[in-house]
C-alpha cells in the first residue's frame, strides 16, 4: 500500500501536470478554428451521450499539421530555434565551463560566497533582467556610449534586434543552468587524481584534458540539456532583443495564439515542438541515469 | 646455498657508496605546524626502505616531497646528487602509489595500467605486453575490462599497485599499499613486492602502520615521531637494539623498567624498587651512579621456571598473574613483589594439558645480562 503510493504520487503529478493539459493541447490542435468562445470547434456536448461522442471525434482531422507542412515559415521558424539553441549552448558552454572550473580552484571559504553569486541573478525578475539588456546593448545604449567614449568605435554598433542580441540575452539568461551541473561534477573531483596524472608522466595541462574533462562530461551534458531544452522554445529573449529579425518558434507560437486567435495551429505548433524536445528529454535523463550508476 | 654466499647488502655501512636520495636538515612546515623537523638521511639504491611511526608524523608529507608535491619549507633533497626541488613531478623518475588509490574513475583497470606507459609514448604491442605483464603480477587478468568501481578494496589497491609499478621507476615511493588486503594476500603481495625489487632493482620507500611488515620487506626501518628520524636501522637492530623507549616500545611486545643505575666493571647495576634484587645487564653507552636507566627486555627473552634457575645473574621470584595461550606460544604475566609486571614468553613445545605453571603459582623469571636493552632517560 504504502508503495503503491510512492509510486502513485509522481505519476499523479505527471498525469495532472503534464498528460492532462497535453491531450486537451493536443485536441485543440485537432479541431478547426471558429468565432466562437472558445475559438475553436468542434466542443464535446456530454448532453447528447454517445452519439455526441462519435459526431465530435469524426469532426477531429490533421488539417493543422498539414498546413504547417505546406507553409515554410514554420520548417524554417523550427529549424532557427534549433540553430539559435544549439549555438547559444556551445556559447553558454565556452563561458560556463571556465567560470565553473574557476569556482573550483577558488578556495575553500570562497566558494558558497561565488556560488551565491551564480545564483543571485534568480532574485530578480526574469523579465526586468531582459529589458535592461535593451538598455546596454541599444545604439544609445550602455555598452555603445562606453566604447565611443573609450574611442573604440565612432558609430554606434547595431546589436539590438539582430540574432547577437538574441545570443547574448541567451547565454547570460541560461548561464547559470550550466554552471551549477558543472561546478558540481568539478567539485567532487578528488585532487589526487590530478596529482596521479601528473605523477605519471602528465603536464597540468594534458592532466586536465585526460582526467578534468572526461570526469566533468556528466556535468556538460546535463549542463547542456538544461540551455538546449529551454532554448529551443524561448519566447521573451528573441521577441524583446531579437526584434523582427530573429525567427525563433516560440514567437511564431505567440502570433498565432494572440494576434491570429488561430489556437487550433497554435496548438499544432506545440505538439510539433514537443515532439522535437522529447528526443533531447530522454538523451538528458538517460545521462542523468549513467551518471548516477557510475557513481553508485 | 647462494643466500648465504651472496654479499651482504649494507650499502649505508660503505663510506663510498653514494646515496640514491639525500634528505638535507629538510623542514616542512604547514602554516606554523611543522610536519617534517630538520630531517636528514640518507636512502640507498636497491633499498627497501620502510617508515614506519604513528598516523600524522610525517610519513605521507615525506614521500609528497620526494614525489614533487610539497616542497620543503628548508633545506634540500638531491636525487642522484642533483637537487630535486625545480624538477616538475611528472618530469622525476619517481613513481607513487597514492594512500587513497587514486585510480581513475572512468578509466578501465587496463586503461589505468596504460596511462603512464602511455604517456612516454608506448604503443601497440609494447604496451599491451607491459599491461599484460603488470595484470599478470597483481593477478587482475580478470578485471581488465573493468572500472575501478566495479572491483573490491583489494583489486582497487592491486591496481594502484600495477600502474605506479608499469613505468619501472627508478624510485617507487608506496605510502600504505597493503592496508587493505587480507592477511593471506598481503604476505604474497609482500613476497611479490621483494621479488619485484630483486628483478627491477628499483628503490622502494614504502610507508606502513604494519611493523611486521615493516620487518618483513624492509631493508633498513625508519622510525619517525612528530616530523624527526628516531632511529633508522636494520630490523634486526630496529628490534634487538632500540635507540629509545619510543622506538623500544613501538616495535613489538617490551617490558620496559625504570630503575637507577650503577656500573660495576662491566657490567651495570640497576635498582628498580623495593624488594627485588638489582638487575645485571651490559651496555655500551657509559652510565654514572644514579643515572635514572629504562631496561628494555622483549617478553621472548625472559623465560619463566618453577625451580631457581642457578646459572643466571637475573633471576626474580613472583607471582603468575595471567597466562595468555596464543597456541605455539604462551605469555605470562608475572608480578614482582615491588608491584610491576613482567611478561615472559615461551614455546609452547609441550602439549596443553602437560603444563606446569598455572595461575597463581609462585614462579622464577630469569635472563642473561645481555638479553636487555639500556636506554638514557
Ligand atoms: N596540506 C596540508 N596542510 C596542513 N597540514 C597538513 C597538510 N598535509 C599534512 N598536514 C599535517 O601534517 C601532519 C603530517 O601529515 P602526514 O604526512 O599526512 O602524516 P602521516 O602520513 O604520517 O599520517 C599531519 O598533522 C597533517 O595534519
Ligand atoms: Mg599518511
Amino acid at each position: 500500500m504504502r508503495r503503491f503510493a510512492l509510486i502513485a504520487i509522481p505519476y499523479f503529478w505527471l498525469l495532472a501536470l503534464f498528460l492532462v493539459p497535453f491531450a486537451i493541447v493536443f485536441k485543440i490542435s485537432l479541431s478547426d478554428i471558429a468565432l466562437s468562445i472558445p475559438p475553436y470547434l468542434p466542443q464535446l456536448d456530454l448532453a447528447k451521450g454517445w452519439e455526441g461522442f462519435t459526431k465530435f471525434l469524426g469532426a477531429l482531422d490533421f488539417e493543422n499539421f498539414e498546413f504547417l507542412m505546406m507553409d515554410d515559415l514554420y520548417y524554417k521558424a523550427y529549424l532557427s530555434s534549433l540553430k539559435i539553441a544549439a549555438v547559444s549552448t556551445f556559447f553558454t558552454l565556452l563561458i560556463g565551463y571556465p567560470i565553473a572550473y574557476a569556482m573550483t580552484r577558488a578556495s575553500e571559504e570562497w566558494r558558497p560566497t561565488l556560488l551565491m553569486l551564480v545564483i543571485l541573478p534568480f532574485w530578480t525578475s526574469f523579465l526586468i533582467r531582459v529589458y535592461a539588456w535593451i538598455g546596454i546593448l541599444g545604439q544609445e545604449g550602455f555598452l555603445n556610449q562606453t566604447l565611443m567614449f573609450l574611442g573604440l568605435t565612432s558609430e554606434p554598433l547595431i546589436i539590438l534586434n539582430t540574432p547577437i542580441a538574441v545570443y547574448i540575452g541567451i547565454v547570460y539568461t541560461y548561464l547559470p543552468f550550466m554552471i551549477l551541473p558543472i561546478y558540481s561534477a568539478l567539485e567532487k573531483l578528488d585532487d589526487s587524481l590530478l596529482e596521479a596524472a601528473e605523477d605519471l608522466g602528465c603536464s597540468r595541462i594534458k592532466a586536465f584534458w585526460l582526467v578534468t574533462f572526461p570526469l566533468s562530461r556528466g556535468g556538460i551534458i546535463a549542463g547542456c540539456f538544461l540551455v538546449f531544452i529551454p532554448t529551443l522554445g524561448e519566447f521573451v529573449i528573441p521577441s524583446l532583443l531579437g526584434g523582427s529579425n530573429t525567427l525563433m518558434i516560440g514567437k511564431v507560437l505567440w502570433d498565432e495564439f494572440f494576434s491570429n486567435r488561430d489556437w487550433p495551429l497554435a496548438s499544432a505548433v506545440a505538439v510539433i515542438l514537443l515532439l522535437i524536445l522529447i528526443i533531447p528529454i530522454i538523451l538528458f535523463q538517460r545521462n542523468e541515469q549513467k551518471q548516477r550508476e557510475s557513481e553508485g | 646455498m647462494t643466500e648465504a654466499l651472496r654479499p651482504v647488502f649494507a650499502p649505508w655501512n660503505d663510506p663510498d657508496e653514494k646515496p640514491l636520495i639525500q634528505f638535507k636538515n629538510v623542514t616542512k612546515r604547514f602554516g606554523d605546524f611543522t610536519a617534517i623537523d630538520d630531517l636528514t638521511i640518507d636512502i640507498f639504491e636497491r633499498e627497501f626502505f620502510a617508515l614506519l611511526g604513528p598516523s600524522g608524523c610525517g610519513k605521507t608529507t615525506l614521500m609528497r616531497m620526494l614525489a614533487g608535491f610539497e616542497t620543503p619549507t628548508e633545506g634540500t633533497i638531491l636525487l642522484s646528487g642533483q637537487d630535486i626541488a625545480p624538477i616538475q613531478p611528472n618530469k622525476r623518475a619517481v613513481n607513487m602509489m597514492f594512500q587513497s588509490y587514486a585510480l581513475f574513475p572512468h578509466l578501465s583497470v587496463w586503461e589505468n595500467i596504460a596511462f603512464g606507459l602511455k604517456r612516454e609514448g608506448m604503443k601497440g604491442d609494447a604496451l599491451n605486453s607491459r599491461v599484460d605483464e603488470m595484470l599478470r603480477l597483481t593477478r587482475l587478468e580478470r578485471f581488465a575490462k573493468r572500472k575501478p568501481h566495479q572491483i573490491s578494496g583489494g583489486q582497487r589497491q592491486r591496481v594502484a599497485l600495477a600502474r605506479s609499478l608499469a613505468k619501472a621507476p627508478k624510485l617507487l615511493l608506496l605510502d600504505e599499499p597493503l592496508g587493505a588486503l587480507d592477511k593471506k594476500l598481503r604476505q604474497d603481495t609482500q613476497f611479490e613486492l621483494m621479488d619485484i625489487q630483486e628483478k627491477t632493482g628499483t628503490t622502494f620507500v614504502i610507508v606502513t602502520h604494519d611493523q611486521e611488515e615493516a620487518m618483513t620487506v624492509a631493508s633498513r626501518i625508519a622510525v619517525m615521531d612528530e616530523g624527526r628520524m628516531i632511529q633508522v636501522d636494520t630490523p634486526a637492530r630496529i628490534y634487538e637494539a632500540p635507540n629509545t623507549v619510543y622506538v623500544a616500545d613501538f616495535i613489538g611486545d617490551v617490558n620496559i623498567i625504570e630503575g637507577r643505575a650503577t656500573p660495576s666493571g662491566e657490567h651495570v647495576q640497576i635498582a628498580w624498587g623495593e624488594g627485588v634484587s638489582d638487575i645485571t645487564g651490559t651496555t655500551d653507552t657509559s652510565f654514572e651512579k644514579g643515572d635514572k636507566v629504562h631496561f628494555a627486555i622483549r617478553p621472548e627473552k625472559v623465560s619463566v621456571n618453577v625451580e631457581k634457575p642457578d646459572d643466571t645473574p637475573n633471576a626474580f621470584q613472583g607471582k603468575v598473574l595471567d597466562i595468555a595461550y596464543l597456541g605455539n606460544l604462551s605469555t605470562y604475566h608475572v608480578e614482582m613483589p615491588n608491584g610491576q609486571i613482567i611478561k615472559a614468553q615461551s614455546a609452547n613445545t609441550r602439549r596443553l594439558s602437560r603444563r606446569a605453571i598455572t595461575w597463581d603459582d609462585t614462579v622464577w623469571i630469569s635472563f642473561t645480562a645481555t638479553a636487555g636493552v639500556l636506554l638514557k632517560g
